[in-house]
């Protein structure tokens, strides 16, 4: 028997709706202003084969200096073990703890509760423009597929690589790292948000950094991929996606850049079949 | 730049063409451009497990951390049938958390030669099936104080006798490669140290399991462990995503939760030594240095920063706590690693605080057998690679990894396998040590072919 087959047709009863203490509310009975010194989240909570999320309600408290991640794995050990929440390094480095907090994208391991306003619950919600997996967590096949599309080369040499000394030019380009493929530019923007098909920030911010350093990588498919319809012209310069990006990244600035090479590569083709 | 053997330049991996593999195909409509993409993806070669004996034996896998994650790959190969659940995401354990540093071995080199030989042995190993995962930025160990450079000598011959490969720079040449380091500093030594990522290095052990058929499931916790008298069966484990409760068949369970190894040990009843031994790690805003750095003395606190994409990371500290889930920041070792570090890197005191985290180490706490007590020599560290594996030994493992078969447990349990212990560096030697026991126990001869295969990109993970 194979482990799929294992599975059980019916869901075993309760197991999502796991009762607690903080109780399970509407979303209209979210508390008006929290009393000291609990923290109120309002967390979107929904399982795989809901319809739609709703909203739940956890009153904790909190170490002083906690993050937003650190309050969520709080609720999860303490109080509700089917928090499905996704993350991984704590310090803004592998960039999967990306959720909407307050209605603002934001790595929750690198947002402090300090930092957020006290008179109202703290809101979190996923990601958007992404598939839901269930509460908290989004799937990033769709955000990868993009990223490989922009012939982003996702394994490459290091700028430190060859020998200990960075190259010469390491100023002239946020460093390659920098993208730590989180997807909350393509969640804040609102061209991604109407039109599925718009390849998003990220990767034309990948595509834009391959054209200014090729490495000997073919930039032909490259500035194709930028020059189609759902591409650098679909942006409309909403700068949500530089608003957002945790890792100094500038994807808004960088379809700038691409735009400059599309259209000169444009313009050569242009030229040259004349 | 000599010290280091660098295998080929980084770059993407080059596959060899073999059958082309399409995935289903997306249920949303995509641009071409998206599709192309993914019909791309999916057609990266992935290497073709062996020929599995009919019916291919079915283990089960607790705990989607590096071990477990470089275990579904080994077995996968080996041509087993594998599933493996994780209770969060995976690497949300001890594994993301780690500082990220691909070690030389020239940290344990004076205080555990094994640990050094299997660290320098893996290194290798690793830049060479992960290419383009690394900064290939090497380390120093940098000499600060007289006693700093008393232990010169011991280190030296240390690492010499563990072929972890050295060179020594003047306080200059220090400079003008790591411009960050506290200029007082007396001398370094280059060693082949390097960054990696966490998260990524192991999503390419469990994309390319994946690819080979394992069976990957986070968010996916075991409640229970199903027993047949004193013989696992399975595992009940609950799906967070869904919302439900469901069974798995196995043959064999192999615990790879980590620091959790001695819980999910006991839902089978039985005992596992092993305890959370926490370290707190600091990032600061900016990247203050290209290199690892670590202080030339015997290992401590607070003598290790690194750059972690735009963040400098700077660890750790060390106890034993009770709960791996409940695990303190300690305000005193943040003060003192910040501290440490700033020794080393001034820049660090003055940056912002940006994380603060602990992150547990499996810590075995059980005799180590008189046969593994024995140190290798350089020539044995130098022909390593090449040595045969002994089942259960796992060739020269560290001594703080261990891989308990439970059926020779005083209460004997048949069908269950703990491994814990080792580092992040070590994972692909964990997994071969822990599959050659399974492989054993199932009674089959196949070998592990870990070492040659080159491992899919950490996006294939995300591929449809």
């Amino acid at each position: 028997m194979s482990p799929r087959d294992a599975r059980p047709e019916e869901p075993a009863a309760a197991v999502g709706s796991v009762e607690v203490v903080q109780s399970v509310e509407p979303e209209t009975a979210a508390p008006a202003a929290p009393a000291r010194p609990g923290t109120h989240f309002h967390i979107s909570r929904r399982k795989q084969g809901d319809p739609k999320p709703h909203f739940q309600n956890f009153e904790i408290e909190v170490e002083p200096g906690a993050t937003v991640l650190d309050a969520l794995l709080q609720i999860r050990r303490r109080h509700d073990p089917s928090l499905v929440v996704r993350h991984s390094c704590m310090h803004a480095a592998c960039g999967t703890c990306g959720v909407r907090i307050n209605g603002r994208e934001a790595l929750a391991c690198d947002t402090k509760l300090a930092t957020l306003p006290t008179h109202k619950p703290i809101k979190v919600e996923p990601l958007a423009n992404q598939r839901p997996v269930a509460d908290l967590a989004t799937d990033m096949v769709d955000f990868y597929a993009r990223l490989d599309a922009a012939a982003m080369p996702l394994l490459r040499a290091s700028e430190t690589a060859g020998g200990a000394t960075p190259p010469e030019n390491i100023k002239a380009f946020a460093r390659f790292e920098n993208c730590i493929e989180c997807g909350l530019c393509l969640s804040a923007c609102p061209i991604a948000r109407t039109n599925h098909d718009y390849i998003g920030p990220a990767a034309l911010a990948a595509a834009a950094r391959v054209v200014e350093e090729p490495r000997r990588h073919d930039l032909g498919p490259v500035l194709a991929l930028a020059a189609e319809p759902d591409s650098v012209w679909r942006c409309r310069d909403a700068i949500e996606c530089t608003a957002v990006c945790p890792s100094s990244v500038d994807p808004a600035r960088a379809l700038l850049t691409l735009r400059r090479h599309v259209a000169a590569n444009g313009a050569r083709r242009f030229l040259a079949r004349r | 730049m000599t010290t280091n053997d660098r295998p080929g330049d980084g770059g993407r991996p080059e596959p060899a063409p073999t059958e082309k593999v399409r995935p289903p195909r997306p249920k949303r409509a995509r641009s071409s451009a998206v599709a192309r993409s993914v019909a791309a993806a999916a057609s990266i070669a992935a290497p073709e497990p062996v020929a599995p004996p009919a019916p291919a034996p079915h283990v089960l896998i607790i705990g989607g951390g590096g071990t477990g994650g470089a275990l579904a790959h080994d077995l996968a190969l080996r041509g087993l049938r594998v599933t493996l659940v994780e209770r969060g995401e995976v690497t949300s354990g001890s594994t993301g958390k780690h500082h990220g540093l691909l070690h030389s071995g020239a940290r344990y080199a004076t205080t555990d030669r094994a640990a050094a030989i299997d660290c320098i042995t893996e290194n290798k190993i690793l830049r060479r099936i992960c290419p383009g995962s690394f900064e290939e930025n090497d380390g120093l160990f940098v000499a600060l104080t007289d006693e700093d450079v008393e232990f010169e000598k011991q280190f030296v011959e240390a690492c010499w006798l563990c072929a972890v490969p050295t060179k020594r720079l003047g306080r200059e040449a220090a400079l003008r490669m790591e411009p960050g380091l506290n200029p007082n500093l007396r001398f370094a030594y280059q060693v082949p140290d390097a960054t990696m990522d966490a998260m990524r290095v192991p999503l390419r052990f469990m994309a390319t399991a994946r690819r080979n058929g394992a069976d990957i499931r986070p968010f996916t916790e075991v409640v229970a462990v199903t027993m047949t008298g004193r013989t696992v069966s399975g595992v009940r484990v609950r799906d967070h995503a869904a919302g439900r409760d469901y069974e798995i068949g196995a043959d064999i369970v192999v615990n790879a939760a980590g620091p959790w190894a001695a819980r999910v040990a006991s839902l089978a009843g039985v005992n596992v030594p092993v305890v959370a031994s926490p370290g707190v790690l600091v990032a600061v805003r900016g990247r203050h240095v290209n290199m690892v750095v670590n202080r030339l003395h015997a290992p401590g606190d607070g003598d290790i920063v690194l750059p972690q994409r735009l963040r400098t990371v700077v660890g750790t500290s060390s106890w034993i706590a009770d709960d791996p889930d409940e695990l303190a920041v300690r305000a005193a070792d943040v003060e003192l690693i910040v501290r440490e570090s700033a020794a080393l890197v001034p820049a660090v005191a003055r940056a912002e605080v940006t994380a603060t985290w602990s992150a547990a180490r499996p810590l075995v706490q059980a005799p180590v057998p008189a046969a593994r007590k024995r140190v290798a020599t350089r020539r044995e560290a130098a022909t390593a690679p090449a040595a045969p594996a002994p089942a259960g030994a796992g060739r020269g493992l560290a001594r703080d990894l261990r891989c308990f078969d439970h059926a020779t447990d005083a209460t004997p349990t048949e069908g269950f396998v703990t491994i814990a212990g080792g580092k992040a560096t070590t994972l692909r030697a964990m997994a071969e040590a822990t599959a050659d026991v399974v492989c054993s126990k199932l009674g089959l001869a196949l070998p592990c072919r870990t070492t040659d295969v080159v491992l899919l990109p950490h996006s294939a993970w995300y591929s449809a």
